[in-house]
């Protein structure tokens, strides 16, 4: 197999809190490859968008630090690079779409303004080029009337219309990597799916790796070949989709797969996880999926459970079911 | 857009009006017979009664005040008792002091209160924000016109590098008139840039914490322009609303300013008229600044407006 | 999720807020300075007769112009008068003044703000008043109330009060008009609760957080209003020591006796500083939007 895309390698992030740093994210690897497509699920505080941000550096300054682990691309690590360097692959290399696509433009500024600048940045292009090629990135996302709407100020378009916008600006100068962090959750149901077919098409078109963010699985089946499943900071369970939805391994995959609506719209009941996740400074002793786990054996409370490879492609944080995997 | 320009300068039509009404009372708030006041308490009943006569006070009060609008229709903002001048020629004469002053002291905070506010809120929590905001709060906290006397013993008196007071005419020379004005103004300005400062660190603090900000990082822009364009730009908007107050506190600070460095303005006018009891003339500066403040209010507010692209096409 | 959160703090956990409010207002550095120099300058002008004994108004003429010393700490003026004695009481007279704005503008914006958020004919009258009286510069329109009124104290007070009024009646009428379209105030109002009632009961605690901290600010403008009035001798009458008034009559023989107007301009400063430092504390913790994260 060629060498990844990007590999993320033992990646702990600490948050400042009142009681000093707390792990956000612990000991997170798994590599993308080019043109891959990876869904990373999770609950909002699973560490899964910190570690979207970890790739390019975005967190508020000073408030997270990056304890352990390598991120490497194109031969360097990231987290070690200076801020030009990293500067020099943000938006070109590898571009995100974030969650809010109210607050994620700049009200003052139009969208031709906010299409442009990182064409004129990456590309040298000349104010002219680059608002002709913003009129393009607009057709391409699907925007009506784009030599209009290039002209405009955010607060005109629809929160879907925007998020395309914000689709436009991280692919104007096709990035390898697109990050998509819950890029449709602000958004209505029929808006949502229409942008994720965007997505699809653009990434099929374009050719580059998408990891995308979502809580909610549905999303992810829809779009992704490979899931990643996250719980309080770590990595729980990481399977070709086909797999994760045939067999899933994990009791929190289970429990992601009960609470989903069934497609037919059949089930009478969703299933919820009981509990809640735990905060990244709460100490909890073994398995930190435990305390609401319903197949938890003494052996959980003990000792932390380790990421380990059951199969080809499919790796397992849980000890009971890993000892399983290895017994049949 | 033009719906919201209109309904401003409507609403500003009515406060016109209050302000000449709130003028119009500052005569009639005198406690007792405002011509005895006015008059003095060693003045001849005649005397009494002439100035009862010539201010009108001897009509019943709506009467008064339907004068005053008709002399305010005509232009006439009445006349000083003690100068023998009409107010508008008297704030004439002393206005270009002012707004030299004012306008100068204006020029040096508008840079400097900005960069410092700004440069605190991209170091938070930094010794570069504790120490700009320290001296933002002694700006804030001083009095002016106490510093100022302090800054002539040091500078005019001890160092002698600037005259100690009085007032030189720009088209007299240039020169003079700007070292006759910039101590004045610095001191001035004290207050106004610490005032800006903080107010420039909260609307940049608030900007800065905002999702659109990240969206420009992860293009890979400079922190220059993230912050220099897509920071500021919002910050702006919010810091436009700050111009009306501080034209307003530098007129107010001018006062004391004037008064200490015996320059003649229309700030010592009011404080000269006070004390010799010219109402006539207080009231009638009085009237002309809360218009010319309606005027640059509303003026303020339509920038306001043409700043932010979320009201302009609303 | 957390939208319930939000809605139910500030109803059924008040109690619990206001101690969690208390303890951070505690550990919030900025705050701590400024009670520590207003709580000193307050007990130094409460207790002012039995930190001196001197009469501030007591000349003795051959004691003329003595720079600080042992029996003088702040010098003496050109009466002979004690300038550290004077300064206490100018406390006295400059803090009231300054207690006496703030209370009493916080009072009329909290009654004016919340009128005219409640009855909207009212409103439009109201709101034009108040943006003429913002339309005068605050110390031109304290100038001529106090000159109208006549050079006393009372008119100080009632002057700087006029001047302050309309800024507290928006930020009491912005907060005001928030709250009111909460869903438990709508609550109340469904289930027939008058408009008094929800006026004292559901929005006026809730508009109270920025009234605190501008009033904070403003007992601060005040003081320094109220020295720049005496200053220019249409405030406080000599001999009535106040801040303000001892600066006007030291700045005569400045170079020669600068301690004159030193150590009353000290005072102000300092109790400005405290204000300001307890007015950014409570802005910090009462109203946290305004306060930069990170």
């Amino acid at each position: 197999m060629a060498s990844p895309l990007v590999s993320i390698d033992d990646l702990t992030v600490q948050f400042r809190t009142d009681r000093g740093w707390a792990n956000a994210v612990e000991g997170v690897s798994f590599d993308i490859a080019e043109g891959e497509c990876v869904g990373v699920v999770g609950e909002s505080g699973s560490g899964k968008s910190v570690t979207a941000l970890s790739i390019l550096r975005l967190h508020a300054r000073g408030a997270a630090r990056y304890s352990t682990g390598a991120i490497s691309y194109a031969g360097r690590d990231l987290l070690q690079a200076s801020e030009r360097d990293l500067r020099r692959i943000r938006g070109r290399d590898i571009a995100m779409v974030f969650q809010d696509p109210m607050s994620s433009l700049n009200p003052v500024l139009t969208i031709c303004d906010q299409i442009s600048e990182s064409l004129r940045l990456h590309q040298g292009m000349s104010r002219a080029a680059a608002r002709k090629k913003a009129i393009e990135l607009l057709d391409l996302v699907r925007i009506p009337d784009a030599a209009r709407r290039v002209d405009e100020y955010p607060h005109r378009l629809s929160g879907g219309m925007r998020q395309r916008v914000m689709i436009a600006i991280a692919i104007a100068c096709r990035p390898r990597l697109l990050i998509a962090d819950e890029p449709t959750t602000a958004l209505d149901v029929t808006i949502q799916a229409q942008i994720l077919e965007l997505l699809r098409d653009l990434r099929a078109e374009l050719g580059m790796a998408v990891m995308l963010i979502s809580h909610d699985l549905g999303v992810i089946a829809e779009f992704a070949r490979r899931v990643i499943v996250m719980y309080a900071g770590r990595i729980v369970e990481d399977a070709p989709v086909d797999v994760l939805f045939q067999s899933p391994r994990h009791p929190y995959t289970e429990g992601l797969m009960a609470s989903m609506p069934a497609l037919d719209g059949g089930a009478a009941r969703l299933y919820a996880i009981p509990g809640r996740i735990p905060d990244p400074d709460e100490t909890i002793d073994g398995c930190r999926f435990g305390p609401r786990c319903a197949h938890s054996e003494p052996i959980c409370r003990t000792a932390p459970p380790r990421l380990i490879a059951i199969a080809d492609g499919h790796r397992l944080r849980c000890t009971p079911r890993t000892r399983a995997a290895d017994l049949t | 857009m033009a719906r919201l320009i209109a309904l401003r300068i409507l609403q500003a039509a009515p406060v016109i009006v209050i302000v000449s009404i709130l003028a119009f009372l500052l005569i009639n708030l005198l406690p007792g017979d405002p011509a005895v006041v006015i008059a003095g308490d060693q003045a001849s009943p005649e005397a009494i009664e002439a100035v009862r006569h010539n201010l009108g006070l001897d009509r019943p009060l709506i009467e008064q005040l339907g004068i005053w609008f008709v002399h305010l229709a005509h232009g006439n903002f009445g006349a000083s008792l003690v100068l023998n001048q009409s107010v508008l020629s008297a704030m004439g004469e002393r206005l270009p002091v002012t707004l030299s002053l004012a306008g100068l002291s204006i020029a040096i905070t508008l840079p400097i209160g900005i960069f410092a506010g700004a440069i605190a809120a991209y170091y938070r929590q930094t010794w570069i924000d504790s120490f700009v905001m320290t001296v933002a709060l002694i700006g804030v906290s001083v009095p002016a016109f106490w510093i100022a006397i302090l800054s002539v013993i040091l500078f005019s008196v001890i160092l002698r590098w600037f005259p100690t007071s009085g007032y030189v005419e720009f088209s007299h020379d240039p020169g003079l008139w700007l070292r006759s004005l910039v101590l004045p103004a610095v001191m001035l300005s004290l207050f106004q840039i610490g005032f800006l400062a903080r107010m420039t660190r909260s609307a940049m603090l608030d900007v800065l914490s905002q999702d659109f900000i990240r969206t420009a990082r992860s293009k890979g822009l400079s922190e220059w322009t993230t912050v220099g364009k897509h920071a500021f730009r919002n910050a702006l908007i919010l810091i436009i609303t700050a111009i009306g107050i501080l034209l307003s506190t530098a007129i107010g600070g001018s006062v004391v300013i004037e008064q200490v460095f015996a320059l003649p303005g229309v700030g010592r006018l009011v404080v000269q008229g006070i004390l010799a009891r010219d109402y006539p003339l207080v009231q009638g500066v009085m009237l002309i600044y809360g218009f010319a403040f309606v005027a640059i209010n509303l003026a303020v507010d339509l920038l306001y407006t043409f700043a932010d692209p979320r009201v302009r096409y609303d | 999720m957390t939208d319930i959160a939000a809605g139910s703090i500030s109803g059924s956990l008040a109690p619990r807020r206001r101690f969690v409010l208390l303890r951070r207002l505690a550990g919030h550095r900025s705050f701590q300075v400024g009670l520590i120099l207003v709580a000193l300058l307050t007990l130094a002008a409460i207790f002012a007769p039995v930190i001196t004994g001197v009469d501030p108004s007591s000349m003795k003429v051959r004691f003329r112009f003595k720079p600080p010393s042992e029996a003088f700490p702040f010098g003496t003026d050109n009466f002979g008068r004690d300038i550290f004695t004077r300064v206490l009481y100018g406390a006295r007279v400059s803090l009231w003044i300054g207690l006496a704005v703030a209370a009493m503008s916080g009072l009329f914006g909290a009654v004016i703000g919340i009128l005219a958020a409640q009855f909207r004919r009212l409103d439009a009258i109201l709101m034009r008043v108040m943006d003429a009286l913002m339309s005068f510069p605050a110390i031109l329109l304290a100038l001529g109330v106090t000159a109208a009124l006549g050079p006393r104290m009372e008119s100080v007070i009632i002057a700087l009060t006029v001047a302050y009024v309309p800024a507290g009646v928006r930020i009491v009428r912005a907060s005001a008009l928030v709250v009111r379209e909460l869903d438990y105030v709508e609550a109340a109002r469904i289930a027939g609760a008058s408009n008094i009632r929800i006026m004292v009961r559901h929005i006026l605690p809730n508009s109270i957080s920025p009234l605190i901290v501008h009033v904070t600010f403003v007992f601060a403008y005040a003081i320094l209003a109220e020295a720049a009035l005496s200053f220019l001798g249409v405030g406080v009458q000599p001999p009535t020591p106040s801040w303000g008034n001892i600066i006007a009559e030291g700045r005569d023989y400045a170079t020669e006796a600068w301690w004159v107007m030193l150590f009353p301009g000290l005072g102000i400063s300092l109790a400005a500083l405290g204000l300001n430092l307890l007015g950014d504390g409570l802005r910090d913790i009462l109203d946290p939007r305004l306060k930069g994260r990170g």
